[in-house]
């Protein structure tokens, strides 16, 4: 269970779980990916950062389908998921939180975790109006398996709650607990601290490291909190205007030139 | 008698809402014999009324009885409506244009066999309805290993494959009918078919079949329509409810079905709808819609009214979902259509107009978007209340008096959205239709498993 920090599974060799290779993105005019290349292998928990507008979420939405690449090719677990549906993407394996969270805020905390299921619910329209044996056995083990994720995330006491009606901590845990219920192999987290106070912060670290290890995850995680990033992420990779301006180590980054002049300003590099 | 009546009407409004509430309490009961009994009480109830005379009246008279199918035809329709407007979210207006086809289509097979003693129609629908839905659900799996089939492609190839499955049905029927045509015999000496019984199953074939052929064309309607973005859906069926309307009116001319007499309307249809059959096909739809909603299916079909870009990205094929609450909405629609055929015996292209069409989408907003229980009442206190009551009532200051129901209606519902936005009933559902509660669970027993997760602290509120 337990995942050394970098490479220490069976299934990471050398293969990258994510390779993104000259991926562009245009909307009209604006350039908002322009030849990204980022390659991720299993078990590592990478960051992405760059300044408002740099095009972090839409590398997100690239990889997950929500838009399609206007030109390049993402690879996940070694085949192209380029021009795929979002559903079918999810149902390879990658799960993904929202910038501004996006639960089903009408339904219960419960339901919401539980809809992740619905793809390895293991019974289909058919079971679900027969209500046959087969229906019970599933909707009573997903129900429980729902129920153990909302447990970890302590979330359990609040599970028939709308999730409309909890608190902004709370509804980040929910929305967590959600992509893993879909039981990916690489987790993209987009800003997951943002909003959050410095106690829910450290909370946050925490719950991140764990889930890492508990769920054998490779994690890719947009952030703007300088602490979050630099605690807990291996690789860091720094976009600005939707180009890669450096990548390395988190020690490497804080020192670098180009990344220090992108988050101050152009003209002002030298100054600081 | 004024008074008298206004009592009577108030007091059967509040029967039938406490029958109602009786029969899906009973239905929610643990032991099935208890639900059973109940249900046959339920049954039996209403069936007594009928028959029950209190003085030279009975409990429900014809008027009354009237209604109540009328009622629940209703449910029915606005059911499959809720689903797919208040479950998922779908504005549509053809809902009506599915229960009109399903009317037609279950009223042509009985109209053949009743008056023109054939089985042609029958088998025609039968052999049709099974062969397309072979047919769709054989190419949907088949279609399902090759993603990136763009829609448009996927829907020619159900078009020609439905096609298919209708020509062979019309040969194929035809020829069993001249077969088995005889047996139903001579007027002197009647055959096995002119039996009751034989009858009565060939209505039930053709109200279920009724379903499936709505059904069936909705799948093929929704395919294009909701796969290539929703916004546009509402419209696009309405256009549907219009051409289907236009087809009614110029059934004898442009179609070839001289039986159906065009907008002078088709008569002759054997009134075969009874309770029993009413009441069975209610109890259908409702368990169906039920078992649909409380599931897996039903969260992904609610996940997509929630947040389609949430719903996508938990692995939820927001195309296909879409699809699939307005492919069962319509089946309902189309049992309905059947029921109601053949309780009124008279099918005109007026009944389904697009202006009727409205009545489903009050029903479902009046007892509250997303809510079976509200969807049932508001259907029940529709009839009783607004063509029931309002109507006799206004009868009594003139001829023309109940056109004012029109006028009420609108008000009503505008009075409904400022006071209560979110229907009568809001979200309640009572006894069988509501959600199964899940409890806690207990805390898991102290293993290793339990360690992180107690070192997560809660974070503060
Ligand atoms: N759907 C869209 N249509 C047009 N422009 C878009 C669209 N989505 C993003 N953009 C533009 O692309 C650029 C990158 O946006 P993106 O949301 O990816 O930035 P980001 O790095 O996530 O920024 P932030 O840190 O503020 O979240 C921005 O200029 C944005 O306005
Ligand atoms: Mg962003």
């Amino acid at each position: 269970m337990a995942n050394p920090i970098g490479n220490g599974t069976a299934t990471s060799t050398d293969r990258p779980i994510l390779d993104i290779q000259k991926l562009n993105k245009f909307f009209g005019g604006l350039r908002a990916v322009n030849d990204f290349n980022l390659t991720i292998k299993p078990g590592e928990l990478v960051g992405l950062i760059g300044p408002n507008g740099a095009g972090k979420t839409t590398v997100f939405n690239l990889i997950t389908g929500i838009y399609a690449p206007s030109s390049g090719d993402i690879h996940f677990l070694g085949q192209s998921i380029a021009g795929l549906e979002p559903f079918e993407i999810t149902q390879r394996g990658i799960a993904r939180t929202f910038q501004n969270i996006r639960l089903f805020p009408n339904l219960t905390v419960l339901d919401n975790v539980r809809i992740a299921y619905h793809f390895h619910a293991g019974y289909g329209l058919f079971d679900a109006i027969l209500r046959n044996p087969r229906f019970y056995a599933q909707e009573k083990e997903l129900t429980e398996r729902a129920q153990d994720f909302l447990a970890i995330f302590k979330l359990d006491r609040v599970q028939n709650e709308l999730a409309v009606n909890l608190p902004y901590g709370e509804q980040r845990r929910v929305e967590i607990a959600r992509a893993l219920a879909s039981n990916p192999r690489l987790l993209l987290l987009d800003e997951p601290a943002a909003g959050m106070n410095p106690n829910e912060i450290l909370n946050l670290m925490e719950l991140i490291r764990f889930i890492r290890e508990r769920f054998n995850l490779t994690i890719l995680l947009i952030e703007h909190q300088m602490r979050v990033v630099m605690g807990i992420c291996e690789w860091i990779t720094v976009m600005d205007f939707g180009e890669v301006i450096a990548r390395g180590t988190p020690k490497e980054i804080q020192n670098n030139e180009r990344v220090i002049e992108a988050y101050l300003g152009r003209g002002t590099a030298h100054v600081a | 008698m004024e008074l008298g009546f206004l009592l009577g009407s108030v007091v059967k409004i509040v029967a039938v809402l406490g029958w109602l509430y009786g029969l899906l309490q009973v239905m929610a009961h643990a032991s099935r014999w208890v639900k059973i009994a109940g249900i046959v009480i339920a049954f039996g109830i209403i069936q007594i009324a009928f028959s029950l005379r209190i003085g030279n009246q009975a409990i429900l008279n014809d008027f009354d009885a009237g209604l109540l199918f009328q009622a629940c035809t209703m449910a029915m329709v606005a059911l499959g409506l809720n689903l797919i407007y208040g479950f998922n979210g779908q504005f549509s207006l053809g809902q009506w244009g599915f229960y009109g086809l399903g009317a037609y289509a279950a009223a042509y097979v009985t109209y053949k066999w009743f008056n023109d003693r054939t089985s042609s129609a029958l088998f025609v629908l039968l052999i049709g309805v099974v062969l397309a839905g072979l047919v769709i659900l054989g190419l949907r799996r088949f279609l399902g290993r090759y993603y990136n089939l763009p829609v448009l492609s996927a829907f020619t190839l159900y078009l020609i494959g439905s096609a298919a499955a209708a020509a062979v049905a019309v040969f194929a029927g035809n020829g069993i009918a001249s077969i088995v045509d005889p047996l139903f015999g001579t007027k002197e000496a009647p055959g096995l078919l002119s039996s009751d019984v034989a009858l009565q199953v060939v209505f039930l074939l053709a109200v279920i079949c009724a379903g499936i052929f709505a059904a069936e064309v909705s799948f093929l309607f929704g395919l294009p329509v909701l796969s290539l973005g929703s916004d546009y859906f509402g419209i696009a069926t309405l256009g549907f409810s219009i051409v289907i309307n236009t087809l009614m009116v110029n059934s004898d001319t442009i179609l070839p079905f001289p039986e159906m007499k065009g907008g002078r309307g088709m008569i002759g249809i054997p009134k075969l709808t009874t309770w029993f059959w009413v009441f069975a096909f209610l109890l259908l739809v409702i368990v169906i819609m039920r078992n649909v909603i409380h599931s897996s299916v039903g969260r992904a079909i609610l996940s997509v009214r929630e947040d389609e870009t949430a719903a996508k990205a938990m692995g939820i094929d927001v195309a296909g979902n879409k699809l699939l609450a307005f492919v069962i909405g319509s089946l309902f629609a189309g049992l309905g259509g059947g029921i109601y055929a053949h309780y009124i015996g008279f099918l005109s292209p007026g009944t389904f107009s697009f202006l009727a069409g409205f009545n489903p989408l009050i029903v479902v907003v009046f007892g509250g978007l997303g809510s079976m229980t509200g969807t049932l009442a508001a259907s029940f206190g529709w009839m009783f209340f607004l063509e029931g009551l309002l109507r006799v009532l206004l009868g009594q200051l003139g001829t023309e008096a109940p056109t004012w129901r029109f006028v009420l209606y609108p008000i009503a519902l505008l009075l409904l959205m400022l006071l209560r936005p979110q229907g009568l009933l809001g979200k309640t559902e009572w006894g069988f239709l509501r959600a199964p509660q899940v409890k806690p669970r207990p805390p898991a027993n102290p293993t290793s498993d339990a360690r992180p997760a107690a070192s997560i602290a809660p974070a503060a509120r």
